[in-house]
């Protein structure tokens, strides 16, 4: 076999995941042809598509132009624009992909939100030789407002700007400002070259200052799964059946969290209570049902129930309200109209109702709010609308189906505007990039090798720490191994999922305010950048205690080393398995060269400014 | 550990029966477009998991060209007679017309026998969505295609100015006249619907599989003797084992060499494949563009 049919076959196991992403820029940025490069190098371009796109090519007089490729439109091909999204599936050994090519014109903004409405990632792109432009901003900003998690800024170009680590540099820095005012939880970069093909998948050997993932290998590592609400039950009813018994089922699909069978749900809108007797699908029964599953549900009594019904737990309430503030995205050359009426759409239910109040406009290009007295296409803001009936109803940020609406013209029939709900808070208090929660807490993350000094510095730290009115939760390797992660080995997985663990443990923490210092040795980059991106990267701190193998060795705390020289304990790492060193940690600790009480000093300095820095946002 | 977590077959399952229900609760009288290949194959078990314990809520429409091979018409008819409520509609048009494609092109045959019987037969029918197998994976202008494909009241499609589809908020408004494509598969894959086919044991047409066959070459393309229109093309034939990676009307599709006789040996195959699906039917190369052009107009 070869290796592409190896790679096909691997992907179709049953165990493989889907990705949906984006990908989003400025026009002429090279979006285009960065996903043809990624098509073309995972070799998911078929032989026929390639050579007609040989002689789509010659007419141009370029030699290959991988545009072509997902510019399908003959409009798009022969202005040589992407007009609207078009979808591509691709895979990997590893996952499935399906690729939403986003347009970067303005005017197709529209066509845009829509791409990124479905996708759990984005590419966002950047042209190197250029300024950031308006258009970027916006993408970024609307990315953000739709709530995606997970953005990789692709600095493209780099050929056009002698792969110059300093430009790169330079597109960090100003991105970085950029999406401090907006709330992008997963911010990571990348320089490639999608027309040279460098750092797409194949690693660049033009920029050898770079070391993080190339494009495919972020996709392929990138972790969703913790970005699903298993929390909140949802079950929007979309039809009802009735069998020769008349016994009536419920169809829908679970659009967030997790039911069982005999769980007591209640019937919106109304407060019907009823338990969950069945759950099946065709001729398959479950015991349970969660997010994302296309289930029918039966109950234990004929209640009022009909298409627009939600059920939920009866202790986890939707907001059933009948006015509601929103972020909304307006679609519509026609201009909202504050006298007319539109039809609200849900995941469930359609009614009708007005916009009150338009609260503001976000000027794209400085991201600061102004007053307004309309909106009109592509216009970003917030409004109020009051609903005739009562909605049920979530904040986007806690649930995408339910949080989420769009608004319909009763009668062209037309979907004017997108909308996100917001959270109500009081107008003065409440910013653009939603700063309203509970100021989260932040990780600092210890790696190292066994022996370098990890736990020894953390002990006496948090002690410091709480000192100075830091408290502080300690996880540390050995703590969690005998608790949380007691299931868990030494292999590969297990050391995976032994860290996925940790991470989420401290993201919790985080959320509810907690500062934690985590101390592991995390030997990968891979490993340490799945942390990174549970946690998300503005809480996450990366801290290298350093001290070279032999001195880690001669210390051995643990007589761990001499096991491993024994090969008694396999893939131990710096004796049996590698350590890849952090190149860009946020602190640098040698413990080899400076002692535990100058180490400690260090390490509590730098917390103690971090978390004085982010009292300031 | 319960990992709460859907694999990729499932997770394009599950989508793909929410938009059946909501085509089926939302439209007044929807149609599924049964086209004998795969696809349908899958659409239609899928409604059947969909909506069970009810029957499939909507009626089943065949447009037929005249041309399809007597294989998926024996498969048709089967299904026919097991219950499946199947409307086969003929344009009386079509039929007056004589139309072929040796005598008017694949483009002006394509478009009075596919195009015009099925505008015809959506009107007649007074139906007001069609939901359709197509794929975006496909073909290039498919790959733009929304869930909901909406078609003005000439059934055509303008894709510079497509509506906005936002998270799964279907917007299903439609002006008089007006109507859409659905197309719940959108987001499959050739190889995802033979993975599902072998997963839930659905039934397709025998001419998927590889058997002995009397064809005749031209340039890659194997010609079946079925689809031959003249007799001294016929003299020319030779048997080959071959199998069709997509149906359509015999004297356009061509078969392809292939020893896969099941559907575990079909997506083994598929694994090596260096050929895109549809590189098999003469009428999406008629000339850049040809399958825009045609969906603008009012195919699929």
């Amino acid at each position: 076999m070869t290796i592409e049919a190896v790679n096909k076959y691997l992907s179709n196991s049953p165990r493989t995941t889907l990705l949906r992403f984006a990908t989003a820029g400025s026009v002429d940025d090279g979006k285009s042809t960065l996903i043809g490069r990624l098509l073309l190098d995972t070799k998911n371009i078929f032989e026929d598509t390639l050579s007609s796109l040989e002689s789509d090519s010659k007419k141009t007089g370029q030699p290959i132009d991988l545009a072509f490729l997902t510019d399908g439109l003959l409009a798009e091909r022969e202005q040589k624009i992407t007009i609207d999204v078009a979808y591509r599936y691709f895979t990997s050994p590893k996952r499935k992909f399906i690729l939403a090519d986003n347009p970067g014109h303005e005017q197709y903004t529209r066509n845009m939100a829509t791409g990124a409405s479905t996708v759990d990632a984005a590419l966002l792109l950047i042209d190197a030789s250029r300024e950031i432009t308006a258009q970027t901003r916006r993408h970024a900003f609307v990315l953000s407002l739709m709530g995606i998690k997970h953005i990789l800024v692709v600095i493209n170009k780099m050929d056009a700007v002698e792969y110059s680590e300093e430009s790169y540099n330079r597109f960090v820095f100003e991105v970085k400002a950029l999406a401090q005012r907006m709330s992008i939880s997963d911010l990571q970069f990348v320089p490639v070259s999608a027309l040279c093909g460098d750092n797409i998948v194949e690693r660049s050997q033009k920029m050898p200052w770079y070391t993080g993932p190339t494009v495919l290998s972020y996709l392929e590592n990138i972790y969703i799964e913790g970005d699903r609400n298993l929390v909140d039950f949802r079950f929007p009813v979309q039809r009802v059946s009735v069998d020769k018994t008349q016994k009536r089922s419920l169809q829908g699909q679970v659009v967030s969290g997790v039911v069982k069978k005999g769980d007591t749900l209640v019937v919106l809108p109304g407060e019907q209570e009823v338990v969950v007797k069945n759950i099946f699908l065709y001729q398959t029964e479950f015991n349970h049902a969660f997010s994302g599953q296309s289930v029918s549900l039966s109950l234990d009594r004929d209640v009022d129930v009909s298409r627009g019904s939600l059920l939920v737990h009866k202790h986890n309430l939707p907001h059933q309200v009948d006015e509601v503030e929103a972020m909304i995205v307006w679609l519509d050359p026609k201009a909202l109209d504050l006298k007319k009426s539109y039809i609200f759409k849900n995941a469930h239910q359609e009614i009708k109702g007005q916009v009150t109040a338009l609260r503001y406009k976000v000027n794209i290009d400085t991201l600061h709010k102004q007053e307004t007295d309309q909106f009109s296409i592509n216009d970003i803001g917030r409004i109020t609308f009051q609903a005739q009936k009562t909605i049920c109803i979530d904040y986007y940020r806690k649930n995408k189906r339910t949080g989420s609406f769009i608004l319909i013209d009763p009668e062209t029939y037309k979907t004017m505007a997108a909308g996100m709900v917001v959270d109500r808070v009081p107008l003065k208090s409440e910013a653009v990039s939603s700063n309203i929660f509970v100021k989260s807490g932040k990780t600092f993350w210890l790696t190292g090798l066994s022996g370098s000094g990890k736990s020894s510095i953390s002990d006496q730290a948090i002690g410091l720490l709480k000192d100075h009115g830091h408290p502080f939760v300690a996880l540390d390797g050995d703590h969690v191994r005998n608790g949380l992660c007691k299931d868990l080995g030494f292999s590969n997985i297990d050391r995976f999922e032994n860290i996925r663990r940790v991470a989420e443990v401290a993201k919790l923490f985080n959320e509810a305010g907690q500062n934690v210092l985590a101390t592991f040795v995390s030997p990968t980059k891979d490993i340490r950048d799945m942390a990174r991106s549970i946690i998300s990267s503005e809480k996450f701190k990366e801290i290298f205690v350093d001290a070279p193998v032999a001195i880690c060795e001669k210390r051995d705390v643990k007589g761990l080393y001499k096991k491993a020289r024994r090969g008694e304990v396999k893939e131990f790492t710096g004796i049996s398995a590698p350590f890849e060193l952090p190149l860009k940690p946020d602190l640098h600790l040698k413990t080899d060269t400076n002692d535990l009480p100058a180490s400690v000093e260090q390490l509590v300095n730098y917390i103690i400014t971090e978390l004085k820095g982010s009292t300031k946002d | 550990m319960q990992d709460y977590q859907l694999s990729y077959l499932q997770e394009l399952e599950a989508e793909s029966l929410f938009i059946l229900r909501e085509v089926a609760s939302t439209f007044k009288n929807p149609v599924l477009l049964y086209s004998v290949g795969k696809d349908s194959s899958v659409l239609l078990h899928l409604c059947k998991k969909a909506f069970y314990p009810d029957p499939i809520p909507f009626p089943l429409l065949h447009v037929d060209t005249g041309y399809k091979f007597q294989e998926m018409y024996e498969f048709r008819d089967r299904l026919q007679r097991e219950g499946f409520n199947i409307q086969v509609f003929h344009s009386p048009s079509a039929l007056n017309s004589k139309a072929s494609p040796d005598q008017l092109g694949t483009e002006k045959c394509c478009g009075i026998l596919k195009t015009q019987a099925l505008l015809a037969a959506l009107k007649s029918g007074e139906y007001d969505a069609a939901i359709g197998g197509a794929r975006r994976d496909e073909e290039k202008s498919r790959a733009k295609e929304r869930v909901y494909s909406f078609r003005d009241v000439y059934g055509q499609w303008d894709p510079k100015n497509q509506k906005p589809e936002l998270w799964q908020h279907y917007n299903g408004h439609l002006l008089k006249g007006e109507s859409i494509r659905a197309f719940p598969l959108s987001n499959w894959t050739e190889l995802d619907v033979w993975t599902y086919i072998e997963q839930e044991g659905i039934p397709v047409v025998p001419l998927y599989f590889a058997q002995k066959r009397k064809v005749l070459r031209k340039g890659s393309l194997l010609i079946p003797e079925e689809g031959l229109l003249q007799e001294e093309q016929k003299a020319q034939t030779e048997e080959v084992l071959c199998r069709y990676r997509t149906l359509g009307c015999s004297p356009c599709t061509g078969a392809i060499a292939s020893n896969a006789q099941t559907v575990k040996e079909i997506i083994d195959e598929l694994f090596l494949e260096q050929k895109s699906e549809r590189s098999t039917r003469v009428i999406d190369h008629d000339r850049q563009g040809s399958m825009e052009i045609k969906k603008r107009e009012g195919y699929f």
